[in-house]
């Protein structure tokens, strides 16, 4: 009758929320989708030469993933209250911080990864060389992550609510926008040949930042969403 | 009361004039009861009088506004840990995934809590007659079927006290029949139950009592 520890029990709900988004991919796949097809408008919208392009190809990719990002955490925490789920993991005496930053963790894995493996591709479309590549990989890499974890505070915040998307992201956007700032600032240095050092590092630090307090903050956010 | 034992000298669950509001009406009014070892204790009382809102209270997932739940004489805020593993909750929402198969939905809301085989898995779903569906995806499973796989959680969490809240919704004739069967044995085995329920369970059963609300 042992406990499982703390990393058993990471593995399983990583393991469960995995299987899960296998049995219906096609949810999962929207935010990744909505990133393509937004980042394609623009060409659309403005002008195909990609010298014009360039100059907001920055911009136009980190506010796309951002709003992907938002889109896909309506189905974060919600599917697991309404049936009840959210309720046994309160009450399993087991840490509901680790529970729901596993839960995290596989969401940027389901939402945030896709879209930094699919940016050199939405890069090339917007015009950007393939010298920043690897900079926007990086930059969309950590930033989706912090973008994770700050919008499953908001989340969990806003789970009780009814319709409660809009709220959502009046809460949780203005929180990201230093996220929004560094990363679109690394790609835009890193297009004029400078250092991108400072960026990414701003950015990686406020990483480990949300990682350490933002479990707490969600657990006790969750807390008081289920318990009313 | 005439236990010379210490251990038992102290009811392991007890509640102490709980108030609660919800909005403007008081719902609960100074609810006091004790619960020992081998203990049934079946709340009832008409819609709306504030049954599940107590069960939530006791179970520690609404705030207690006035009053105190003790367990083993200490607040369940001060134990909750500790509590929590002792305590196996039932509520409306069966809490199972519509993707996930029963003995997924099992496994997955089993292991969180403690280690366990497939074996014990499969015998458990055997135990509540749902073992034909244990590869089925749970969307396909009935209400009642459903029901059966929640009561199957509560049998394999180990938990010392249950709390469940309208338990027999949707069972059939031989399903609560069943239930109260696992219920016997678990009140046998020095469980605690306390439940919620229109239908009075186990009746004619020493230990078993109830609690009017409302009155």
């Amino acid at each position: 009758m042992s406990a499982p520890g703390l990393f058993a029990l990471a593995r399983l709900v990583v393991a469960r929320d995995l299987r899960l988004a296998l049995r219906h991919w096609d949810q999962v796949a929207q935010p990744l989708i909505f990133f393509v097809i937004v980042t394609t408008l623009f060409p659309l919208a403005i002008s195909p030469a990609l010298d014009e392009l360039r100059r907001i190809a920055p911009g136009v990719v980190w506010v796309a993933a951002m709003l992907a990002s938002l889109l896909a955490l309506e189905s974060l925490f919600r599917p697991d209250v309404e049936d009840g789920t959210m309720e046994q993991w309160t009450l399993s005496g087991q840490p509901l911080t680790l529970m729901l930053l596993a839960k995290t963790v596989t969401h940027w894995l389901l939402t945030g990864l896709p879209l930094v493996l699919m940016s050199p591709l939405v890069g090339t479309a917007l015009g950007l060389p393939s010298s920043v590549w690897p900079v926007l990989a990086i930059s969309l890499a950590l930033g989706t992550g912090c973008l994770s974890v700050l919008g499953a505070i908001g989340a969990a915040l806003t789970v009780a609510v009814r319709r409660g998307s809009v709220l959502l992201a009046l809460l949780v956007l203005p929180l990201e926008m230093p996220v929004l700032i560094f990363g679109a600032r690394a790609v835009d240095l890193a297009m004029q040949g400078e250092s991108v050092v400072s960026p990414l590092n701003l950015l990686g630090a406020m990483l480990l930042l949300f990682l350490s307090l933002g479990p707490l903050a969600m657990a006790a956010a969750m807390r008081i969403s289920v318990e009313s | 009361m005439s236990d010379s034992s210490p251990a038992s000298a102290a009811p392991p669950l007890e509640v102490r004039a709980l108030h609660l509001w919800r909005g403007e009406r008081h719902l609960l009014r100074g609810v006091d009861f004790s619960l020992q070892r081998g203990e049934l204790l079946q709340i009832v009382g008409p819609n709306g009088v504030g049954k599940t809102s107590l069960l939530r209270c006791v179970a520690g997932l609404l705030p207690v506004e006035s009053g105190e739940v003790l367990w083993c004489g200490s607040s369940i805020r001060e134990c909750r840990d500790e509590y929590q593993r002792a305590l196996a909750y039932l509520a409306h929402a069966n809490a199972i995934k519509n993707e996930l198969t029963a003995l997924e939905n099992l496994r997955y809301a089993i292991a969180i809590r403690r280690q366990v085989s497939n074996e014990e898995l499969t015998a458990t779903l055997e135990r509540v007659q749902i073992a034909a569906c244990a590869d089925l995806p749970a969307r396909a499973m009935s209400a009642g079927q459903k029901r059966r796989l929640a009561i199957a959680r509560v049998l394999l969490s180990g938990a010392t006290l249950w709390i469940l809240d309208e338990p027999i919704t949707n069972l059939d004739a031989r399903g609560i029949a069943l239930f109260e069967e696992c219920m016997a044995s678990h009140l046998d085995r020095g469980g605690m139950v306390l439940t919620a329920a229109h239908q009075l369970l186990l009746q004619g059963r020493a230990n078993v009592r109830t609690l009017e609300l409302g009155t």
